[in-house]
């Protein structure tokens, strides 16, 4: 059984590796965008300086971005794993990762404005433990920044302006508005996670979660898949590029979930994350092994 | 390719345009939203000098200290400017500040004023914060550290070719415009196909 320390030091690496390290199929999908780009284009150069930001925060271990985020932790554990254990552990790591500069003091309280200093502070970070029927327990992180937070969108169909009714067509419009009103303000190219269903709250956080998913897989739902498709040629025609400086690459990937709905709501959730993909897998087997997928 | 030198005068700010990359060098000063807001409830004598003909960049660094109390800067991109706006055009003229450093750009008010005071709006690629970070050279001195927190407070840098692209000019062009106006014209096109 693994106690307080050894879950704060194993989190304390999911950070370190969420915050310096890009996830292969991101930097795969942003050398692909900058083939598209022309030469001496003022994309092609934020998509280069992106890269090479990129291999430098790998190499020094050290943040990518300054705006080091919201950690959102989602583990899935065994029966017989304390989740009060596993939140204790995630709010110290979060602690020691900010001491060590893996993580900016980016805390406030906002009654007072002043920062914490400890990179925490109530509902930072914010952690989701869920039992499942598995022996190995699953740690997911992502840290999300501000700026992109701050573009994220939720919609309320039907909406007659923009003609969207409660089904996919409309789901497809008020999307493609999020990333026009977002223009480069997210730290485009962006992922769109998005949730179809659920209420105010769920839907953001399902849809937060699909931003786990690389973005090479593919979608088992075949109706949603298409939509995620469709979304990513769409959303690269509206020009934006990167950083909002023009050109082809204006968003990278698009995953879409659903939740049940009352029938009173439809939600379109689209949380909106910068191209640095700040996200970090590990998975502690029964016997205590812990294992990085990509 | 532009090279800045900073401090500068107005007549440099000027002959900038909307597309042109810029290297910046010299002493510039972070700025974001409580350090915005501060500036504007009244004139902070303190750090007028260091705002004057210089440039405030919209960053909230990662910081670190060093055992002999000096700082260096570990991680230092620019945040979203756009938060900065009711504020940006007034900081601009009252303190003769040359321009800003940030990103996503600004609308209105602060293109009125970057066209009035001279100065321009220069952006920087988000997220790079290691690249940037090493084209500051020197932290010389910090304002406002203990009320506003590390991320907020005013943090006077030294730095050398400093990577930035001109969005908005001092005649009034800005690249945020453009681009949203074409985006628009493609989005309307997009909805116009209605496939449901």
């Amino acid at each position: 059984m693994m106690g307080l320390s050894a879950w704060t030091e194993l989190l304390v690496e999911v950070i370190a590796a969420a915050t310096a390290r890009l996830p292969d199929d991101v930097t795969a999908a942003i050398r692909d965008g900058r083939k598209r780009e022309a030469e001496g284009s003022l994309a092609a150069m934020a998509l280069d300086a992106i890269l090479k930001n990129a291999e430098l925060a790998c190499s020094e271990k050290a943040p990518m971005c300054q705006d080091t985020g919201v950690p959102l932790f989602w583990i899935h554990h065994p029966a017989g794993v304390s989740t009060g254990l596993l939140v204790r552990a995630c709010v110290e790591a979060v602690r020691r990762a900010t001491a060590e500069k893996l993580l900016r003091e980016n805390a406030v309280d906002t009654l007072t404005g002043r920062n914490t200093g400890t990179g925490q502070a109530p509902g930072i970070p914010s952690v989701h433990c869920e039992e499942w029927d598995r022996p190995e327990t699953k740690i997911e992180l992502l840290l999300k920044g501000g700026g992109c937070e701050n573009t994220s969108a939720q919609y309320s169909l039907p909406d007659s302006k923009l003609g969207a009714d409660r089904n996919l067509e409309g789901a497809r419009r008020v999307v493609l508005d999020a990333v026009y009103q977002a223009q480069g303000r997210g730290c485009g190219p962006g992922i769109l996670g998005v949730c179809l269903g659920g209420d105010r709250s769920s839907g953001y956080l399902e849809a937060k979660y699909q931003l786990m998913r690389r973005l090479d897989d593919k979608n088992p739902v075949a109706e949603l898949d298409a939509l995620e498709r469709r979304l990513v040629e769409e959303s690269n025609q509206l020009g934006i590029g990167p950083m909002g400086f023009g050109g082809k690459t204006t968003v990278l990937g698009a995953k879409v979930g659903t939740l049940g709905r009352v029938p009173a709501s439809y939600f379109v959730s689209i949380a909106y994350l910068c191209w640095a993909a700040r996200r970090a897998t590990a998975i502690v087997g029964a016997n205590g092994d812990v294992t990085w997928p990509s | 390719m532009a090279k800045l030198n900073l401090p500068c005068d107005e007549a440099a700010i000027r002959a900038l345009r909307v597309g042109e990359e810029a290297l910046l060098s010299g002493r510039i000063i972070t700025g974001r939203d409580a350090a915005h807001h501060w500036l504007v409830g009244g004139f902070r004598a303190e750090v007028a000098p260091y705002l004057a003909d210089s440039i405030i960049y919209h960053c909230g660094p990662v910081v670190r200290k060093n055992p002999d109390g000096s700082y260096v800067f570990v991680a230092a991109g620019p945040t979203t400017s756009a938060r900065e706006e009711p504020y940006q055009a007034e900081v601009i003229g009252r303190y003769r500040v040359r321009g800003v450093i940030g990103k996503g750009g600004m609308s209105g008010k602060t293109r009125k004023g970057l066209v009035e005071h001279g100065a321009v709006y220069l952006h920087a690629v988000g997220g790079t914060a290691q690249s940037l970070a090493r084209a500051v050279v020197r932290v010389d001195r910090v304002f406002q550290l203990e009320e506003f927190g590390a991320p907020e407070a005013m943090w006077v840098i030294e730095v050398k070719d400093f990577p930035t692209v001109v969005t908005m000019d001092a005649q009034g062009g800005s690249l945020h415009e453009t681009i949203a106006e074409a985006s628009k014209a493609v989005l309307q096109k997009l909805l116009g196909q209605k496939t449901a």
